[in-house]
């Protein structure tokens, strides 16, 4: 291998190829030794990955590499590390009742984990990552609950939905839309009533005016004091929570127009460990009976 | 007797369009049509005017290079360069800031509308504009002789916008077959083929013609440009539409098939648009701006040879762990790292032409430019092969690593090699003595540069924090964060995103108004240009 010409020296310039375009020249300087012998060494490199790995098409299929890697059997081989590491507590989740997996403690931890990871993955498009709901999604931190908040109830409300088409078991309940039924007034006093009971500031002629209303057309699901049923979904309406808001407009939008909040069914997706991991996991985050 | 042939035809196209915009099927369709309808139209009196109108002869000298064309090409590559930058900024802010995305704009400026109108502004409108007026100016000076075609080249610059602007408004209005850097429908895929066709034989004529024996090594990489470009976007774009009065299309690929042509057309629309084409610019404005010989020729022929070899090959390095078979997979990757190298022999054959001029990066901010420029281009043309290799892959794919990877190649190779030749161009395409001030070219360098330090840099800690927190998971398997709590974790560093963009525009801001002055207010120069062979 030759040596470059020095080029400290403006005097020694190497030569140039003597092509000339619009005043721009060209050195005939080799190319740098370090540049082509990298060069090489990627492409021998590249020979031998291609042996070791599935790379060459040919007829029928590719050439397999020597070393039998495949990205599906790698990803199935940490799938079933873990499947295999948990095989016996999945199935212990499964076959325990509910209260007694709070009671054990390593079961619950791993209830806890696997719950939190569903819950991240499914759950938390609505509910929120940190399962503190958002408007027509409930909060699952505090202690209201729509459906009931025991194990078994949240247990039913995963597995089932709610108001969906595609499990019959679904949770169903159906507010009418009192705009059809009540007059104008009314709702304005129904709505001055329930301000009323879940003490906020309200106009009391109305609002006592709105009571008649209220035990006439509500109480049927709310009760006649407003506190709800959980058998139908129905929210206790004198607390400080809402689901869609307790301002005066929000109030009179709902029962004007009703509300029909669904939730999909999660026994296809899930499994039976996951559907009882989730659970476990939404009751244990605070409000959980 | 020509301007009666073409009145016919235009008055055909007229109607034609105004049928179109009556049928049309979806509002996109609709715009483009009473668009095309105007626009059609509007030759059609412009030509109606001059027939029979005595002729103004404008002699055209064949020793006169063809540089109308060219400044209208600068110009617009300044004013797209803009159009883009803004739009990337705002979008940046819309990722920091989602109430940004206007309740009001919805359906037309929120960030799903306006993400492609920012890279197809950047690089089709910003880039293209860039590529085909350098081209233009390096083939003639290159080869001593005006550009083929007369007239021709006009209609690539004037079609080359037009379809811009379809694709740009079609993108605001929902006109998108959802092809990454291919969105535009099939009337306006239709309309660039043309355009393109036309750009190839402009280019080729010129060097058929040429005065030099030799070609030069700029115009090896325009050309690669050029041709492989045809041939991915006619591929790539194979559909059928679905009826002629609308702009949806069924593609001709399905599955798998269609992900792999689409991204062959994407990983090579960097590899020939923003790579060979910008090459071909930095082997001309570099020795010329350096005014040194070029460092290599052996090395600048094999590395052109072996890029646009390998560069064809590497793009199933963008689908790893998809759908795609295994064996396809590791090609892609093999040839991206094969590929390092040949990308490497650019960068040292710009640098080291330098040698012997290396103070000028003291005394010139335009050399400064195109060094750094140079640089971005060899750090980005090492971290793709590294990304291409699928144990990092796992790690990078689908996170902002790869968004920051895409900007420190499009702002610093391309975004600055532009910037060099646009203020090497403007004093001369203007007849100038000089720019109007070597002090804003500064200003306009460092704002760029900490712009673009800023953006890559937040982007390759978001990228790897949000991979690092997509795969944790707890000892027993399960997964430890959800998808949301990656996006809120990224905010801080979003927001630094969004400053280099406007560190960034800001310089850009700069350069136009210096252009603006060098025109305006510039000493003009003496000696008239001619097209003479070189000694």
């Amino acid at each position: 291998m030759s040596k470059a010409p020095k080029k400290t020296d403006a005097n020694q310039e190497p030569p140039t190829t003597g092509h000339s375009w619009d005043g721009i020249q060209e050195f005939d300087n080799p190319m740098p030794r370090w540049w082509l012998w990298t060069f090489y060494a990627c492409i021998v490199w590249g020979i031998l990955y291609t042996i070791a790995y599935p790379a060459w098409p040919m007829i029928s299929k590719a050439t397999p590499g020597l070393l039998g890697y495949s990205t599906r059997a790698e990803v199935a081989k940490d799938i079933a590390s873990f499947e295999e590491a948990n095989a016996d507590l999945k199935e212990a989740l499964v076959n325990t009742d509910m209260l007694a997996v709070i009671e054990d403690e390593e079961l619950n931890r791993f209830a806890v984990a696997n719950g939190s990871s569903v819950f991240k993955t499914w759950c938390a498009q609505c509910h929120g990552s940190g399962a503190a709901g958002a408007k027509g999604y409930p909060n699952l931190l505090d202690d209201a609950w729509l459906w009931g908040g025991d194990t078994e109830s949240i247990y039913l409300t995963v597995k089932h939905g709610i108001r969906n088409e595609q499990d019959d078991d679904a949770r169903y309940s159906e507010m009418p839309q009192f705009d059809d039924i009540l007059e104008k007034e009314e709702i304005s006093q129904v709505v001055e009533h329930v301000l009323a009971i879940s003490g906020q500031e309200h106009d009391a002629a109305l609002a006592s005016a709105g009571a008649m209303v209220f035990e006439d057309n509500c109480s049927a699901c709310h009760m006649s004091d407003g506190t709800g049923d959980r058998e139908q979904g129905a929210p206790n309406l004198t607390d400080a929570v809402w689901l869609y808001g307790g301002d005066r407009d929000t109030l009179t939008e709902t029962v004007k127009y009703s509300r029909f909040g669904v939730m999909p069914p999660w026994s296809g997706r899930l499994s039976e460990s996951d559907i009882r991991a989730v659970t476990l996991y939404v009751h244990q985050l605070g409000g959980g009976e | 007797m020509s301007n009666y042939l073409k009145l016919i035809g235009l008055g055909l196209m007229t109607l034609f369009f105004m049928i179109a915009a009556n049928y049309g099927r979806d509002l996109a369709y609709q715009v483009h049509a009473i668009l095309l309808m105007l626009v059609t139209g509007g030759m059609f009196l412009w030509t109606l005017r001059q027939t029979d109108e005595p002729k103004v002869s404008k002699e055209v000298l064949e020793t006169e290079y063809m540089d109308g064309v060219i400044r209208y090409g600068a110009v617009a590559t300044v004013f797209w360069g803009i159009v883009g930058f803004l739009a990337g900024t705002f979008i940046a802010f819309q990722l920091a800031f989602p109430a940004l995305n206007f309740e009001w704009a919805q359906g037309y400026a929120n960030f799903g509308r306006l993400r492609p109108l920012h890279t197809s502004a950047v690089i089709f409108a910003f880039g293209g504009n860039a590529l085909i007026c350098t081209s233009f100016y390096v083939v003639q000076r290159t080869s001593a002789a005006r550009l083929w075609g007369g007239n021709l080249a006009w209609f690539v610059f004037w079609g080359y916008q037009l379809f811009i602007v379809l694709a740009a408004t079609g993108y605001l209005l929902g006109g998108t077959q959802s092809k990454e850097y291919a969105e535009p429908e099939w009337y306006v895929d239709l309309w660039l083929t043309i355009v393109w066709v036309a750009y190839l034989l402009v280019f080729l004529g010129t060097i058929v013609k040429r005065k030099e024996p030799h070609i030069y090594v700029a115009n090896w990489f325009f050309l690669s440009f050029i041709v492989t470009v045809a041939m991915l976007h006619v591929v790539n774009n194979l559909v059928i539409p679905v009826s002629i009065f609308g702009s949806a299309s069924v593609q001709v690929f399905a599955g798998v098939q269609d992900a792999m042509t689409q991204w062959w057309y994407g990983h090579n629309a960097v590899g020939f648009f923003l790579t060979a084409g910008f090459l071909g610019m930095m082997y001309y404005f570099v020795p010329k701006q350096a005014e040194r010989p070029v460092f290599s020729y052996k090395l600048s022929i094999i590395h052109f040879w072996a890029l646009i070899f390998l560069y064809i090959w590497a793009g199933p390095h963008h689908l790893h762990y998809t759908a795609l078979p295994d064996w396809a997979s590791t090609l892609g990757m093999v040839f991206s790292i094969i590929l390092w190298m040949p990308s490497w022999g650019g960068m040292i054959n710009g640098l080291m032409t330098l040698s012997g001029a290396w103070d000028k990066i003291r005394t010139d901010p335009i050399i400064r430019m195109m060094v750094v420029s140079i640089g971005f281009y060899g750090m980005s043309t090492f971290e793709g092969p590294m990304m291409s290799i699928k144990a990092v892959n796992s790690l990078s794919h689908y996170t902002d690593w790869t968004i920051g990877h895409v900007h420190s190649g499009a702002l610093g190779w391309n975004g600055m090699i532009t910037f060099g030749a646009m203020y090497y161009l403007f004093p001369r395409l203007w007849n100038k003595e000089r720019l109007y001030s070597l002090s804003l070219v500064n200003w306009h360098f460092w704002l760029a540069t900490i712009g673009i330090v800023l953006y890559a840099a937040s982007m390759w800690v978001t990228g790897i924090m949000e991979g690092l927190m997509w795969r944790e998971v707890d000892a027993q398997g399960f997964l430890v964060w959800s998808f949301a709590d990656t996006v809120a974790a990224k905010f801080p560093m979003y927001v630094v995103r969004g400053l280099g963009g406007v560190l960034f525009l800001s310089g850009a801001l700069i350069m136009a108004y210096n252009l603006w002055m060098t025109v305006a207010k510039g000493e003009p120069k003496a000696a008239p240009l001619a097209a003479a062979p070189a000694e």
